[in-house]
């Protein structure tokens, strides 16, 4: 397969960053979005240029690595996977495809692909943690959790923080970010100590980063690697509510 | 006080404002309709005219307007707000950005579709209101009044154009104030999908039914009124 490959090419955060066009070619369907990558940075370091940076770790989807704005969505044109996860097959042969950062302004460009995500730290230090006593390690079945919230609390909780969600929002906003990491511990017993406080401060710290609102378009759940369901954005409100009115 | 303004200016806290004023306006669509479909009475306006000055007179309703105009403003003002806020969030435009793969357009559009409707409501407000406040020149009752603008086809397709935007509008606009709420979850879900169509759907048609009633009329009686 050949393809065009648009790619957003900006030195540092300082500089002005534009689409630069180049071509690949001998690709096969089964390679990764970033096997595609790593072969045109191959060819660009043998030509003596400058290789693109971008985000990588596992390549199997857990880390939350990778993001990247690949035809105009998250993760590019397929549904429930990271960028690593997105196979060649997904797009047409001789197809031109665009790729960019993700944009927020809580996402400041670092070089080329490469944004700085740290806003996701400073809000989870902001209140996304469980107070534990130190010790022994506690039986696993010492608390019962029900499985229907032990279900819903794992949905929220395989957020792997990569910002598609933020990227994929018309207003930038991490909503679903820190709803699943709200939902997550207020399901669960162990997040019951911090529980008001945990969500005003995880949404003050949110707002300060510069992050938009929510206008529940719901493309943050559509474009999720990891399918997250909008109605923890809800459980967050709901969360707020409760925590500001007692 | 400090409590309330701490959480308007928090992003949630205006969400919620924009669904609790958006809600309080949609109470306010029924009871504007409820009035307006003894248009349909067919007693030469006898019932609607009793309703309208009862409307123009009432010392409630009119300290009832004083706070739908603060709902107006409070859901307009947060709204425009928001929407700043939100556009200040990605200084740099995607180049290629694929929306309609994600999510409804009704959804995007809401400042749109509500300056749209907040236009009508302008030419709305200076047709009838007006007229019904503070009186117009030729002394026409307020079904005189009604009659006389639906006979003109160009004020008609205005009103229904209005209407089904404003359909749109709610479209998004009245689930997507539950599930600021906090109101999402299987149990409710259908009930809300079920009164959301009644206001984004049945709500604007019949609306949209006074001026085609009139203009029927208009061309049934030759124009003359």
């Amino acid at each position: 397969m050949n393809f065009t490959l648009k790619i957003w090419r900006q030195k540092d955060s300082a500089s002005k960053g534009e689409l630069t066009t180049y071509y690949t070619s001998d690709i096969t369907s089964d390679m990764s979005f970033l096997e595609v990558l790593d072969k045109l940075n191959q060819e660009l370091i043998k030509r003596g240029d400058d290789p693109v940076a971008f985000d990588h770790d596992c390549r199997e989807g857990i880390c939350g690595s990778c993001g990247m704005y690949i035809n105009g969505r998250s993760h590019g044109p397929q549904r429930g996977g990271a960028s690593c996860q997105l196979h060649m097959r997904s797009f047409k042969d001789g197809e031109t495809i665009v790729v960019e950062p993700f944009r927020a302004k809580g996402f400041p460009i670092i070089k080329d692909l490469v944004v700085d995500r740290s806003a996701f730290d400073r809000i989870m230090q902001a209140g996304g943690f469980v107070s534990v006593d130190t010790g022994g390690t506690p039986d696993a079945n010492a608390i019962p959790i029900p499985k229907k919230i032990a279900d819903v609390a794992m949905n929220a909780a395989s957020c792997i923080g990569c910002g598609a969600c933020v990227a994929a929002c018309k207003n930038s906003s991490a909503m679903l970010f820190v709803a699943a990491k709200v939902s997550q511990l207020a399901l669960l017993p162990q997040g019951q100590t911090e529980r008001k406080e945990r969500v005003i401060a995880m949404l003050a710290q949110m707002d300060k980063e510069g992050f938009g609102s929510c206008t529940n378009t719901y493309s943050c759940e559509a474009e999720c690697p990891k399918e997250i369901s909008v109605t923890h954005i809800a459980r967050m409100n709901r969360e707020y509510l409760k925590a500001v009115l007692s | 006080m400090g409590t309330l303004l701490q959480f308007y200016t928090s992003s949630v806290g205006k969400k919620l404002a924009v669904g609790l004023t958006g809600l309080f306006l949609c109470s306010f669509l029924v009871v504007h309709l409820g009035i307006n479909l003894f248009l349909f009475a067919g007693d030469g306006g006898e019932s609607y005219n009793m309703y309208a000055e009862f409307m123009a007179t009432n010392p409630l309703i009119k300290m009832l307007e004083v706070v739908l105009v603060v709902g107006f403003l409070l859901h307009i003002f947060t709204s425009v707000i928001l929407w700043f806020k939100n556009r200040s969030a990605r200084p740099e435009r995607y180049a290629m950005y694929d929306a309609a793969a994600s999510s409804e357009l009704s959804s995007r559009v809401t400042l749109l579709t509500g300056s749209v409707v907040f236009m009508f409501l302008v030419i709305h407000l200076r047709t009838f209101w007006f007229g019904s406040r503070y009186g117009n020149e030729a002394g026409y009752t307020m079904y005189q009044l009604v009659m006389r603008a639906f006979g003109n086809p160009v004020y008609d397709l205005l009103y229904i154009t209005s209407f089904v935007i404003l359909g749109y509008h709610l479209r998004h606009g009245f689930q997507s104030a539950f599930q600021t709420f906090g109101i999402n979850n299987s149990r409710y879900t259908r009930l809300i999908e079920l009164i959301a169509a009644i206001f984004w759907l049945v709500v604007p048609i019949l609306f949209a039914a006074i001026p085609l009633y009139f203009l029927r009329m208009h061309y049934m009686t030759g124009g003359i009124v």
